[in-house]
């Protein structure tokens, strides 16, 4: 209870009101910006939160992801552009609402669903991830090993389409993450005799280079012109919602659960989570016919997901360490800029911090609603920010950020490499998020094989040794035969066939 | 504000005054009168947040008091501290770069990890040195360090698992010295490798390892949460903070102790004015309530030794070090 105490001290403090308040507005105009997601929100805070302590730090990030995902939905109804990701799944639907003069109707159900949603994840998120970590307390790195390669199984499978060109960038991650002082023995590797690479590739700036960079060099290549703006005054945005939620209350609650589910895996975010709900919603519907001419049910279904989402990536980060969706990889690296070791014993040491974040997360869904009102009133504004501004700007923030992380030039060359990377491997059809998670758990992975080795004097029973370690284990290898399995079967039946 | 200006105006009259002499001596009379007159740079090879970080910053809000100028902490991290130390090492030595100088700079050369070395910098100051402890589980059958002395003993080679830091790190070093004192092997105990003390103390409290040989401030939070005891504390005190913890001569009569120590150095070649001027701040730092209460706090130990005593004190670990890591046959040469 001091914990919670300390915690509200912490959070109803006017600095912290005022990072809370301008974060969300950042957040609002990068979701509602088509090409700007929110990792990009979250990157471009880093430095920033570099000034600050531990719990203003994941404020700021909190604040800005849930209103950039929001906000995302915005252009999507508008300029049939999502403004991130997450709304990509329904901006057809959307754009198609709006064309039949539904503008209104559409963006307060995005509203006020999105809240919801938010508030879905979150309440499982407060509720879970305490108990979790006092289950994880007990775990060692026999455990640790098997969770980080369930979190890689995730990475590859759920997270791509072609499982094939997922794994290539997985290896690519796992390889650029053994560059440095390996974890175990402490020799160098791969560092070539300097002493720059002797640190490894720091993760931030490489994820920086990845999804801010590599998104600059494309909108710098498909330099079009500004999309045109669906001509229609937005209205009274809450009339009709209270129809729309007795109507589709399932739908809401499918979404949700299915939402916060879909980001506490790892590698799996919002924008996925939004397009298996809205496939779900489509599969079970008793209209699925009206789907894609703009028809309310998949959206309520798929924006509450992407909004319960969010919430969810934080359980395995906060108990495990283990990044559920690309932000919250950029948390786990900002709170070990904090020398803070996301894990179990975080709420031991920091539980007040814990608290703080849930507060938070609760309080940027609630605020959601008023200031997602303004951004939707003020769109015309926002969507008409010239790009040879915003472009060069975004840059300079993205190089200022890398910079900070490490103080030194080093970075900004990871980040720029990282950024042409990432843009090579977009266009031609890799995901980048694998790179990311091999990065981060590469070393998780690593390290905790290692030990459990020594500990265990070399013989691999020992990773079944333990009845958590031994369920853990078992359920990995059935995943990845079953997983096998599911891949060999077209083709052995293609086989008979012959 | 006042304060800046009126040193502006020192400094300009000092330059008037000192302009033949200037002339005689171009350059480094210059800088060295005039020292400082922009930002410090202040180097620390540790992650911001932890203890070393803590230290540096305090020691440097001290010393930008005394000098009227900003000295900036700059987290240099990676590599096992050598990405930092390198920075501190290869800077000008103009005095606008000094940092935080910790007791691998007389192990990683051991290991063949850098060509640094303690004498690759200009001692200034060494600050803190905190002994190794000797932790366990809550529920660890052992009452005190001799029952679990006496169980190493009787265990063949390899049963018990200690961590605490990297393989060859200072607590590392720390468990072999005391297993040589029982004439025991090195390996008697083996070493698991962890990211630090956080990540091996709650791979304690998890049951994966029997020990941890890290700091007994470094234990804290999972003492204070009831997940982990100190057995002992492997000095020739025990530590205020921790009165009831013994030290291991008390308990078995061995009076090895080693120590992770910190310091602060500059590059080499520091003009003998700046160094004489940057001591005596920092001696007047270590002094203050400032740091001896937030020393206190922390639990942390504070030991003083100016350049020679340094240079001294790091030439015999260099020594110690080297010859504990040929024995453990973690030394590459």
């Amino acid at each position: 209870m001091a914990a919670f105490q300390q915690a509200l001290v912490l959070v109803f403090d006017w600095n912290m009101m005022l990072t809370i308040l301008l974060s969300a507005c950042f957040g609002i105009v990068v979701g509602a910006l088509p090409g700007l997601t929110a990792t990009m929100a979250t990157a471009l805070l880093v430095p920033v939160t570099f000034f600050m302590p531990p719990a203003q730090a994941l404020a700021a990030i909190v604040t800005a992801t849930a209103m950039a995902i929001f906000a995302g939905d915005i252009p999507a109804a508008m300029l049939r552009m999502p403004g991130t990701p997450a709304s990509a799944a329904y901006t057809d639907e959307s754009f198609a609402m709006a064309k039949k003069g539904r503008l209104d109707l559409n963006l307060g159900v995005n509203l006020v669903f999105s809240v919801l949603g938010g508030l879905v994840g979150v309440a499982v998120l407060i509720v879970s991830a305490p108990l979790l970590a006092e289950f994880a307390i007990s775990f060692s790195s026999f455990e640790y090993f098997w969770l980080a390669c369930l979190g890689l199984t995730c990475a590859v499978f759920i997270a791509t389409e072609d499982p094939l060109k997922g794994f290539v960038a997985l290896f690519i991650g796992l390889l650029i993450g053994c560059i440095g002082i390996d974890p175990a023995a402490g020799y160098p590797r791969f560092t070539f005799g300097t002493v720059v690479l002797l640190e490894g590739i720091s993760f931030i700036p490489m994820m920086i280079g990845m999804f801010a960079v590599s998104e600059l060099i494309r909108s710098s290549t498909t330099l079009d012109g500004r999309a045109t703006i669906i001509a229609q005054k937005v209205g009274n945005l809450f009339k009709g919602v209270g129809a729309v939620w007795k109507k589709y209350q399932f739908n809401f609650w499918r979404g949700s659960v299915i939402g916060t589910v879909i980001g506490a895996l790892p590698g799996a975010g919002a924008d996925i989570a939004a397009w298996i709900s809205y496939a779900v919603s489509k599969k079970f519907s008793k209209e699925p016919e009206k789907f894609g001419t703009g028809h309310i049910e998949g959206i309520v279904d798929s924006t509450s997901a992407n909004n319960s989402a969010l919430a969810g990536a934080w359980i395995p980060a906060l108990v495990f360490g283990i990044p559920g969706d690309s932000i919250t990889a950029i948390v786990i690296g900002v709170l070990h800029m904090k020398n803070m070791n996301p894990g179990p014993s975080m709420f031991i040491e920091n539980a007040h911090i814990m608290y703080a974040v849930f507060i938070i997360f609760i309080i940027a869904n609630l605020l959601m609603l008023p200031l997602g009102w303004a951004a939707i009133k003020a769109s015309r504004h926002i969507l008409s920010v010239p790009r040879n501004i915003l472009v060069p700007l975004i840059l300079l923030m993205c190089i200022v950020g890398s910079f900070a992380i490490t103080n030194s030039v080093n970075a900004v060359v990871i980040m720029l490499v990282g950024g042409l990377l990432g843009w090579l491997m977009e266009e031609n059809g890799f995901p980048v998020a694998p790179v990311i998670l091999g990065l981060v758990l590469g070393e998780m992975l690593e390290s905790n094989f290692m030990t459990s080795m020594i500990k265990a004097d070399g013989s691999l029973i020992g990773f079944f040794s333990r009845p958590i370690a031994a369920t853990l284990g078992v359920m990995t290898i059935v995943i990845w035969i079953w997983m096998l399995a599911v891949q060999m079967k077209p083709k052995v039946l293609s086989h008979k066939a012959k | 504000m006042s304060d800046k200006t009126s040193g502006n105006l020192t400094r300009r009259s000092i330059l008037a005054a000192g302009a033949g002499a200037a002339l005689a001596m171009p350059g480094i009379g210059k800088a060295q009168s005039n020292w400082p007159n922009r930002p410090v740079t202040f180097v620390v090879p540790w992650g911001a947040g932890g203890g070393t970080d803590a230290t540096a910053r305090v020691v440097a809000a001290i010393l930008e008091k005394e000098f009227g100028q900003p000295f900036n902490v700059i987290n240099r991290t990676g590599g096992s501290g050598v990405v930092g130390h390198s920075a501190i090492a290869t800077a000008a030595p103009d005095g606008y770069t000094i940092g935080m100088v910790t007791v691998e700079i007389t192990m990683m050369h051991h290991q063949g990890l850098t060509e640094l070395r303690p004498t690759s910098y200009t001692p200034l100051a060494l600050m803190n040195e905190d002994p190794p402890g000797v932790t366990v589980n809550a529920s660890s059958p052992y009452a005190d360090v001799k029952a679990l002395a006496d169980a190493i003993k009787a265990a063949p080679a390899g049963r018990f698992k200690a961590s605490g830091t990297g393989q060859g790190g200072i607590w590392h070093l720390a468990l072999i010295g005391w297993l040589q004192a029982m004439n025991l092997k090195p390996d008697h105990v083996a070493w698991v490798p962890s990211n630090g003390a956080g990540p091996a103390m709650q791979d304690l409290a998890a049951g994966g390892i029997d020990m941890v040989t890290c700091s007994v401030p470094e234990a804290r939070t999972m003492i204070d949460a009831g997940r982990a005891k100190s057995l002992a504390i492997m000095s020739a005190q025990r530590n205020p903070l921790f009165a009831n913890v013994p030290t291991l001569n008390e308990t078995l009569g061995i009076s090895y102790s080693v120590g992770a120590w910190r310091g602060i150095g500059a590059p080499n070649g520091l003009p003998a004015e700046i160094q004489t001027r940057l001591v005596a701040a920092l001696k007047k730092a270590y002094d203050s309530k400032e740091y001896q209460d937030f020393m206190a706090n922390r639990g942390f130990g504070v030991r003083w030794a100016d350049p020679a005593g340094f240079a001294a004190f790091m030439a015999a670990g260099d020594q110690a070090m080297g010859s504990a890591m040929k024995a453990a046959g973690l030394a590459k040469t």
